[in-house]
């Protein structure tokens, strides 16, 4: 993890900082002369080796300073940390609807293989799974703010936070998201099911409810677990796109903003946050599925 | 596989059956957008003409015009052209690389698996939408950066299917025949292991064409998309969404049209998955 971390910021420091005049040009604007850029790069130790900067870097960015935003004049830690709560908060919405849904579906779904109740889930599931973000969000507004009125069309938050403005960009994530946690859970419910020791269960005579949710649930749900941890990374794709859809003020939007601005510091520290998000719930899952399933418990 | 055969191995699969339709319909009407008599989809007409209102010159406008009073219909069909002609190219290309690394990983081995795994996992650790961003950003929004950016995306994710593939098929008999023979590792590589790989890996293709596609098109949508003015489903969602409330066919459209599409796709593959599985 912490070897992936340093040449994940290695590969960014030297794909944005090699070239020192272009930073300079980048931060100074593009109708500063040569001089001016050579000035600054001197008073901000750019004429350092690189191996230099890059530590000097790396240590400032770990203690939660990313240097200064070039197109907000601020600070990056000033909007970067308020604009991933709110992520957060969108994600966290998110997570306590779509994970206790697609469970329910896809232990339901897995039950029994083949009957009706799996077929229907399983192709909703790829319905759902086939319309992109923007789609979705393109057809949810037309319903419900053009044509029925009842839902606000942007989650701007302008005035503090509100509840129905978290109703549709959380709603387009979990129809998109759901499916895939229901089919793995399916998949792996449907496992179960056939296993001897429930057919054991079952033929001891035990009630049918206590099978399920005593002897074949636990075993059922270690693989969603995985699913549903690494699934953060996988939202964030949908998390830019929403947040572009409903201008909502969110980690997705700054990091896209300041690549379309081409304002590298908050890229940087974007990019890092959203990596090290990505590995520690990689990282997270291993433990945990080393934890709950203790067939391939290491020694 | 002969195309007779490959009907009929589809058709034991209704999912697949339709899913194919779809993809078809779509694949067609990109094939034949020249030949429909069509408006040019980047010429302005008549703007916000809602669907099936009557044209100037006494046609149809069959799914009315956008913002820009260019023809729905014909910017839906050559965005489906165009969507399907990056897509196809970015996921060959990812494909490409993917399987090479993969041969090589699984077959050889050794520190070439050590190097090749480990940069991999460096490739996955990004959250794909970040790995699109930062590239794009940097090296600009064109054609070309689209697809390098797809294939340092996909192509890890390609790489550890066919290792993994690669593993288990190595260790066949035929696999020793060949070695026995005296084939060389190449040959072996793609004579002998990869036709043999082909199931899990036309299943994988399906899926990660329509997921292309859907890339292609969110990147339209959030601006880092292929350039304009040739139309793009993404692109058209993006620029005609703040107009929904009193023209929402213009976004609406181009929604439906993509989810059918990548809905093709995945039904396609859960299809074949369903057909494989049986045999």
């Amino acid at each position: 993890m912490v070897l992936i971390m340093t040449v994940v910021s290695l590969v960014l420091f030297s794909l944005f900082e090699t070239d020192k005049l272009a930073v300079a040009g980048k931060v100074l604007g593009p109708y500063s002369t040569t001089e001016q850029r050579e000035i600054w790069l001197e008073k901000n130790d750019y004429n350092e080796p690189f191996v230099f900067r890059y530590a000097g870097w790396a240590g400032n960015a770990i203690q939660g300073d990313f240097g200064q935003s070039i197109q907000l004049r601020v600070p990056v830690a000033d909007v970067l940390w308020p604009r991933l709560a709110n992520t957060a908060i969108l994600a966290v919405v998110v997570f306590a609807v779509m994970i206790p849904l697609s469970l329910t579906l896809g232990v339901l779904a897995g039950l029994k293989e083949g009957s009706f109740q799996d077929r229907a889930i399983s192709t909703v599931s790829v319905i759902t799974t086939s319309v992109p973000e923007f789609a979705s969000a393109t057809l949810l507004s037309a319903i419900f703010v053009f044509w029925l009125g009842w839902l606000p069309g942007t989650s701007a938050m302008t005035s503090g936070f509100r509840l129905d403005e978290i109703v549709l960009p959380a709603s387009v994530l979990i129809i998109y998201g759901f499916g895939y946690i229901a089919r793995m859970t399916r998949a792996s419910m449907a496992e179960v099911m056939t296993s001897p020791y429930i057919r054991t269960a079952i033929l001891k005579g035990l009630p049918y409810r206590r099978v399920v949710f005593w002897h074949a649930l636990r075993n059922a749900l270690i693989t969603p677990f995985t699913v549903i941890v690494l699934h953060l990374n996988w939202l964030l794709s949908g998390v830019v796109v929403v947040e572009v859809f409903f201008a909502y003020k969110g980690f997705g939007k700054l990091l896209l903003d300041a690549s379309l601005f081409g304002d590298i510091y908050v890229i940087e520290a974007c990019t890092l946050i959203a990596v090290f998000v990505a590995v520690a719930s990689q990282y997270i899952s291993d433990l945990g599925y080393t934890l709950l399933n203790p067939r391939i418990r290491f020694k | 596989m002969g195309l007779k055969k490959s009907l009929e191995y589809i058709s034991e699969s209704r999912l697949a059956m339709i899913g194919l339709a779809l993809v078809l319909f779509w694949v067609v009407l990109a094939v034949i957008a020249p030949l429909l008599p069509l408006y040019d989809p980047n010429t302005s007409l008549e703007a916000f003409k809602k669907p099936l209102a009557e044209a100037k010159d006494g046609a149809t406008y069959w799914l009315g015009t956008d913002h820009k009073g260019r023809d729905m219909m014909s910017r839906v069909i050559f965005g489906a052209q165009r969507v399907l002609i990056w897509a196809t190219m970015a996921t060959g290309i990812a494909y490409f690389f993917g399987i090479l690394m993969g041969l090589v990983a699984g077959y050889v081995g050794g520190w070439w698996d050590e190097i090749i795994s480990f940069v991999s996992n460096v490739l996955l650790s990004f959250p794909v939408i970040v790995l699109y961003i930062v590239i794009i950003a940097y090296l600009g929004a064109t054609g070309f950066n689209i697809v390098l950016a797809v294939t340092f995306a996909s192509a890890p994710g390609i790489m550890r299917i066919v290792r993994g593939l690669v593993l288990d098929l190595k260790t066949r008999e035929y696999v020793f025949a060949a070695q026995s023979r005296g084939e060389s590792a190449f040959f072996i590589m793609l004579v002998e292991i990869l036709p043999n790989a082909r199931g899990p890996l036309i299943v994988d293709a399906c899926l990660r064409l329509g997921y292309t596609i859907i890339t292609i098109a969110m990147l339209g949508y959030i601006g880092l998309g292929l350039p304009p003015p040739d139309p793009d489903w993404g692109k058209m969602i993006a620029e005609t969404q703040p107009l929904g409330s009193f023209a929402g066919h213009m976004a609406i459209v181009p929604a439906v049209a993509i989810s059918s599409l990548v809905l093709g796709f995945n039904l396609l593959a859960d299809g074949l998955r369903e057909i494989s599985l049986r045999d």
